[in-house]
């Protein structure tokens, strides 16, 4: 019986979604995915299929690091604003308005050319055992995107350090928890939840930054794209394949964090 | 010290001259970018609430694809796929091929990403107005086109500064982007004054600078803009 209901269920919001305009919308859109598939040229795939794959790999690589590196920088951040102390707060609050008010690409030039043209000036720097990872472009772009995502989510992260109401951290404190007790169970915990639902948008944000990394020669799938248009003098085959991909890396995470937001008590505070 | 303020005056041995042509230059851009998403957002939110299904379906697709793909492939699509289409009518239509200046197609490129984003701006501003304001002129027997401009208009400003005034800082920001397709913005100036004098930290540093007090000059004047929106109305402070 339920699964009979359940059957029926669904067939009827299919069948709500699947409006006779949706079904010639659909049918448009295929018709144009199968002309651009035959007129358009895409014999060049199987030479840059590799090469694409490994590019595709170091994006998402790039987008796993910077946010994880991001967010961990925003904890503090986020603290520092909401409970620190003027001189604290004063130079994060000031860290965060400079990465929101100033372009991306800039940042990321300022310090590949800017710290990059600084470092071989200084003897030391070229002994060190930092210089073989210096005089390589990824960890600037990594850096970049770190400073970028600590930035603008911790900002995020103040406004949920200060929206954990004050009676949850005053019980804590009449328990008799030490601070970094209540940081740990308390505080820290529900503010997360809080930050939660913008970590989506801010993800899918970071994925769109990265292809800016391959303006300072790093080669992500962007930057593939570039080289394929460059060699094959196609204008439209590559950025279109392109935009189908990073529409299809926005779908995944939208979806898997989602999910991960859906199990999430929607009861705070 | 000396070199640097030789480097940034603004007459020629300094490259001052150059940065603030390039500021000029994001400006009019992100200006107008900003002017022809509102134009968009507005229709977009009006075909989204009130337009048929068929209009509704495409307006989605159209705020999904431009917020889910990065801003720098929709440039480069839009911007080679753009000219090459208007040449193409173009020489159909029997007319010279003409080069379409960087500005216009920065203008539009940038307009038509932020024209999704407006959408959705405007939309949810015009379903917070209370709806017995809209009823109410259409009650009176007001023209759609008067009740847009005396009605619904004013009254979801208010709603939709916050998401606007975001917008258009992200749209100064986002003229940079312009720079990889060779459209001579700040970004683009700052990085060829440093090519040629080596001074990149110098350059850089004050190109974040210019950035940093546009944004803090923009900051500004919205909270003027929004004191004025919102006059009247309980403060937001009260309102929590």
């Amino acid at each position: 019986m339920a699964v009979e209901a359940t059957i029926v269920n669904v067939a009827a919001r299919a069948s709500l979604w699947l409006q006779p305009h949706r079904i010639v919308l659909i049918v448009t859109g295929l018709a144009l995915v199968f002309a651009a598939a035959f007129f358009m040229r895409w014999d060049w795939l199987p030479q840059y299929y590799e090469m694409a794959l490994v590019g595709l790999w170091r994006t998402l690589w790039i987008l796993a690091v910077t946010c994880t590196l991001g967010f961990l920088l925003a904890v503090p951040l986020g603290l520092a604003q909401a409970a620190g102390p003027f001189w604290l707060a004063a130079p994060t609050k000031a860290f965060c308005t400079v990465i929101r008010g100033t372009p991306l690409l800039l940042q990321l030039w300022l310090l590949y050319y800017g710290l990059g043209s600084l470092f071989p000036q200084y003897p030391w720097v070229r002994e060190s055992w930092m210089w073989p990872y210096l005089r390589q472009a990824w960890p600037y772009g990594v850096l970049a995107l770190t400073l970028s995502f600590a930035g603008y989510e911790g900002e995020v992260m103040r406004g949920a350090f200060a929206g954990v109401p004050k009676g949850q951290l005053e019980a804590a404190r009449a328990f008799g928890m030490s601070r970094w007790k209540i940081l740990r169970r308390i505080w820290l915990p529900q503010a997360f939840y809080r930050a939660l639902p913008t970590l989506t948008g801010e993800t899918v944000l970071q994925l769109k930054s990265t292809p800016l990394v391959a303006t300072i020669s790093v080669i992500d799938i962007f930057a593939v794209s570039s080289k394929v248009r460059q060699s094959t003098f196609l204008t439209y085959e590559p950025l279109l394949l392109l935009a189908l991909i990073y529409m299809a890396i926005t779908g995944i995470l939208v979806f898997a964090l989602g999910k991960i937001e859906a199990r999430i008590p929607n009861k705070i505070g | 010290m000396a070199r640097i303020i030789e480097l940034l005056s603004p007459t020629p041995p300094g490259w001052g001259g150059t940065l603030l042509v390039g500021l000029l230059h994001s400006v009019e851009i992100a200006a107008g970018a900003f002017g022809l998403g509102l134009v968009i957002g507005i229709c977009g939110a009006y075909g989204k609430l009130y337009g048929g299904p068929v209009v509704r379906d495409l307006l989605a697709f159209y705020t999904t694809i431009v917020r889910a793909v990065p801003e720098l492939v929709l440039i480069l699509l839009l911007y080679y796929a753009g000219t090459d289409l208007i040449n193409q009518l173009l020489t159909a239509m029997g007319y010279q091929r003409i080069d379409i200046s960087g500005l216009v197609a920065g203008i539009a490129v940038l307009g038509f990403v932020q024209g999704a984003y407006s959408t959705e701006v405007m939309r949810g501003a015009i379903l917070a107005i209370p709806q017995g304001q809209i009823e109410a002129a259409r009650a009176y027997g007001m023209s759609p086109g008067l009740l847009l401009r005396r009605i619904t208009l004013p009254a979801m400003l208010p709603f939709a500064i916050p998401g606007l005034a975001n917008l258009w800082l992200i749209a100064t920001k986002d003229t940079a982007l312009l720079a990889v397709v060779g459209f001579f913005e700040l970004t683009l100036a700052t990085r060829q004054a440093a090519g040629v004098t080596k001074a990149y930290l110098t350059f850089f540093l004050a190109a974040g600078v210019i950035y940093l007090l546009l944004t803090l000059v923009s900051n500004l004047i919205i909270g003027r803009i929004e004191a004025w929106a919102r006059r009247g109305m309980p403060s937001l402070k009260e309102a929590h």
